[in-house]
């Protein structure tokens, strides 16, 4: 009865298992055993049973190194992660705090240390305990099922090297008067079935795809706009520019300023300088004085403003030209090369009056620019002018002998 | 007091057992008894009724809670000035009522309270359905509850990290690690309750159930040793956490500059306040519990009366807290800080502040008196007086201060919605649906625990139980 069954299944010994009125008496059969040098056997209790770990001859548990361990882990975790993202990956200066020290950043690593360690001690106990473990051989024995209401049990292993059918029943039997049985393992699994175990892996693993299609996609370049899953601020209840519109009688979304609003600094001022006119006609001559650093105004505000459309050069030809020509655009009216004989004819003040009014499709520039930067402009599309439309006979003569040598 | 009556002086005797529980002696009992109420076919009819009620109002909390996710934060009735309203009340306020739970798990365990024994599972159990009702409010608050998720540190499309030296991130950590440790902590104590459920079950569905959850506990002496030890370690740890967590809640207050909150002496104050409105929410539940499900041997009047101690001592010490507030601000001589106080006291909120002090200064000093701290009908109406006025000092603290701070011009006064209302009470709802549902579906007692002080559980030498059974006490006498 007591040797090692072979792996055959149903009815193999597992331990002997004997059942005890208190606490008293199985705490005498654990140190009887315990001297007789047993090691393999195991006493069950609905309750823990104060000092039976002596009794037994245990030695005292890792679970408060595993907890430390992970309470550390969660403290040096929690402090570099604070740094790493509060300091370095995005740094973020806020009420003129330190993007990273200790006082602020107390309190998550004290959280977290709680934390870690509270998982070490629950899953530390749980995995040394090696739970869940739903099946084992002191279960099937019915009357063990008082361990967990008032029964005290032992339970004495074959495995045990000192086990001896006869001499350890004995030696249960001077503690306790009630009859030892015999606890067997059936040896039935309660595994799942190979099919059931391979589909859950199955589903484990499909469950994992979404997941990886989002890490894949995460660490790919797309010059696509990221994919929101709530679209919150794209899609917002607003009318966009040009848009038509029922609620105004004229139809139109936007709306102009109402009748007589003038903006500060705005209020026409009577005179050359804000009209570009002497009398009734465009001026010929410049209302400032046109000096190189004037000019050198005129040629910055004409590279911001006017390049889009007209160019570097004033040919008509700048980004959003080009472009619309490439998209052939039906709508689009080719800018007006400034080397036009036409345009070149035309009066300083016409020009000034281009630039702040606007003209046919070109929109007006005088809210953005100022009168006097307008005037600079019109000076430098004057000198662009001259340049794109030289002749030899405006070259210094000093100069004119380095033109023919070349 | 006169001199006869101290001279006989009835007093634990500290190497002696005290007799914890009445009438049930021995383990068989006690496992019935508790049991009992779980595998009794029918629940009665008082639970019935009651469930029917706390359901609807759950029902309408989750109504309220997708009208406010639909619509948007404007339906409460938070607004400039006060743009925190009920939502942070609510907030503070269940989760005050969390900490006692694990106070009397972990405080009560280290300090050695064998009493905690009775009522520590049902206490724990109500930390969990308060942080629950608690967690709700600033996850729905934030306006756009599906980027809820912004408030943890996870790795984002916007490439964005929380701010970890903003206090209101310090919350969103203390508030989920207690809720985490709180349940591992209920569950880890759940563990051999559960099997001894599963091992009385008489159906397979209940047997499958209780031990899918119990995890195969056997009760064997190498489990019980590390279980001992893991249950000391979260306890330990459960210790320092509880009173870190209300602590870090009153940070969201005390670090900003609002006059009213701005104060070193929220921490200690909020966590003496949340002790005691958690005693008082654990007197309020357990009063018609016991009754209602027939412990009244293993929840003595013994145990209440002790948990009447507790909400005399921390009902005081919250009493002194607005007594040093009231000091300091007149003795900080800030004026910001002196008018704020008075605006509480004789303000707009007049009523609230009152009624406050009544609540949880006054009514609470009745339980000096032994014979209205060990009768059912006033510790209960007290203990409701407590839920009361805890939740009247939030609304206080939050409402006083902001409606009226610096500007005169900017302020107001504030007044709830009526879905402010109703979501408040359908938390209430909510958090005892989940408790009369623990009390019918699980051990509402610790019934290892309660066995581990029985006499039968601490045999000295070979024969016979301990020789103090029977022996509560010894009379001492003061000549």
């Amino acid at each position: 009865m007591a040797e090692r069954a072979t792996n055959t299944g149903a009815g193999e010994l597992h331990a002997l298992l004997a059942e005890f009125d208190d606490v008293d008496a199985v705490s005498g059969a654990a140190r009887a055993l315990r001297d007789a040098g047993y090691r393999r056997f195991e006493v069950y209790s609905p309750f823990p049973i104060h000092g039976i770990e002596r009794s037994m001859g245990l030695s005292p548990t890792r679970l408060p190194w595993i907890a430390l361990g992970a309470g550390l882990t969660g403290t040096s975790l929690a402090l570099f992660f604070q740094w790493w993202t509060n300091a370095v990956d995005y740094p973020f200066k806020i009420s003129g705090k330190p993007l990273f020290g200790i006082p602020a950043n107390i309190p998550v690593t004290f959280e977290f240390t709680v934390l870690l360690a509270s998982f070490g001690a629950f899953f530390g106990m749980l995995i040394l305990n090696r739970l869940p473990e739903h099946h084992r051989p002191v279960f099937e024995n019915p009357r063990f099922r008082r361990a967990t209401d008032d029964g005290f049990f032992l339970a004495v292993e074959v495995d045990d090297p000192r086990f001896d059918p006869r001499a350890t029943r004995a030696l249960l039997e001077q503690h306790t008067r009630r009859p030892l049985e015999e606890c067997r393992d059936s040896g039935q699994t309660r595994e799942l079935p190979g099919s059931v175990r391979a589909a859950l892996v199955s589903v484990a693993a499909l469950g994992l795809l979404p997941l990886a299609g989002v890490v894949w996609a995460r660490s790919q370049d797309s010059s696509r706009p990221p994919i929101h899953v709530v679209n919150d601020m794209d899609s917002q209840p607003r009318y966009r520019a040009q848009a038509a519109n029922p609620v105004f009688s004229d139809g139109r979304a936007m709306r102009s300023d109402a009748l007589g609003t003038q903006a500060f600094g705005e209020l026409p001022r009577p005179g050359t300088i804000t009209t570009g006119k002497q009398g009734d006609a465009w001026t010929e001559s410049f209302p400032v004085p046109v000096t190189p650093a004037f000019l050198a105004r005129g040629r910055e505000r004409f590279a911001i403003y006017c390049t889009p459309c007209h160019g570097q050069s004033g040919y008509g030809d700048g980004l959003v030209a080009l472009r619309a020509a490439e998209l052939q655009e039906q709508n689009w009216v080719q800018p007006s090369s400034l080397h036009d004989p036409l345009v070149r004819a035309r009066p300083v003040g016409q020009l000034f009056d281009t630039v702040v009014n606007g003209v046919r499709t070109m929109p007006a520039y005088g809210r953005q620019i100022p009168r006097e930067d307008a005037w600079a402009v019109v000076a430098y599309v004057r000198a662009l002018q001259r340049s794109q439309n030289a002749a030899q006979a405006d070259v210094p003569p000093t100069e004119r002998a380095k033109l023919g040598a070349q | 007091m006169t001199v006869s009556d101290t001279s006989r002086l009835v007093l634990d005797e500290p190497y002696a057992r005290p007799i914890l529980v009445d009438g049930a002696r021995d383990l068989a009992s006690i496992t019935d008894r508790v049991c009992g109420v779980v595998e009794r076919p029918t629940p009665p009819r008082a639970w019935y009724v009651a469930i029917t009620i706390t359901s609807c109002l759950t029902l309408m909390l989750f109504a309220m809670v997708g009208y406010l996710i639909a619509t948007g934060v404007g339906v409460w009735g938070n607004n400039s000035p006060a743009f925190w309203g009920w939502d942070i009340v609510n907030f503070v306020f269940w989760v005050g009522i969390a900490h006692a739970g694990t106070l009397i798990s972990a405080i009560l365990f280290l300090l050695r309270q064998k009493w905690r024994t009775s009522i520590n599972r049902a206490a724990e159990a109500m930390t969990l359905f308060a942080v629950c009702c608690a967690g709700l409010y600033p996850a729905v608050h934030v306006g756009r509850v599906w980027v809820a998720y912004w408030l943890f540190p996870v790795p984002n499309q916007m490439q964005m990290w929380p701010n970890f030296r903003s206090p209101l991130l310090w919350d969103v950590f203390a508030v989920s690690t207690y809720a985490t440790v709180s349940l591992l902590f209920w569950y880890m104590g759940l563990l051999p309750d559960l099997a001894t459920l599963r091992d009385r079950a008489t159906s397979g569905l209940k047997r499958g159930l209780y031990g899918f959850f119990a995890l195969g506990w056997c009760g064997s002496a190498r489990h019980w040793q590390r279980f001992e030890r893991a249950y000391l370690i979260l306890a330990a740890l459960a210790t320092p956490l509880v009173l870190s967590v209300h602590s870090v809640v009153s940070f969201d207050f005390a670090v900003s500059q609002v006059p009213g909150w701005h104060t070193t002496i929220f921490p200690p104050y909020f966590v003496a306040g949340a002790i005691f409105s958690g005693f008082g929410m654990v007197v309020t539940t357990m009063v018609p519990a016991r009754e209602l499900f027939g412990l009244k041997e293993l929840i003595t009047l013994r145990h209440l009366e002790n948990m009447n101690k507790v909400i005399l001592a921390t009902g005081s010490i919250v009493g002194l807290a607005y007594a040093t507030e009231f000091f300091i601000a007149w003795y900080g001589g800030n004026p910001y800080e002196r008018f704020v106080f008075l605006n509480r006291a004789l303000g707009p909120y007049w009523w609230a502040y009152w009624l406050m002090i009544f609540c949880n200064v006054v009514a609470p000093q009745f339980l000096w008196i032994k014979k209205i701290r060990t009768n059912l009908l006033f510790m209960f109406v007290i203990s409701i007086f407590v839920n009361i006025g805890m939740w009247l000092e939030r609304f206080v603290i939050v409402v006083t201060s902001l409606t009226r701070d610096y500007i005169p011009s900017s302020w107001g006064y504030f007044k709830p919605t009526a879905v402010d209302v109703c979501t408040f009470v359908g938390t209430i709802g909510l958090f005892l649906t989940l408790f009369l549902l623990f009390c019918r579906f699980l051990p509402m007692v610790a019934i290892a625990e309660v066995k581990t002080i029985l006499p039968a559980a601490h045999g000295h030498g070979a024969h016979g139980k301990h020789g103090g059974e029977g022996r509560p006490g010894r009379e001492v006498s003061h000549g």
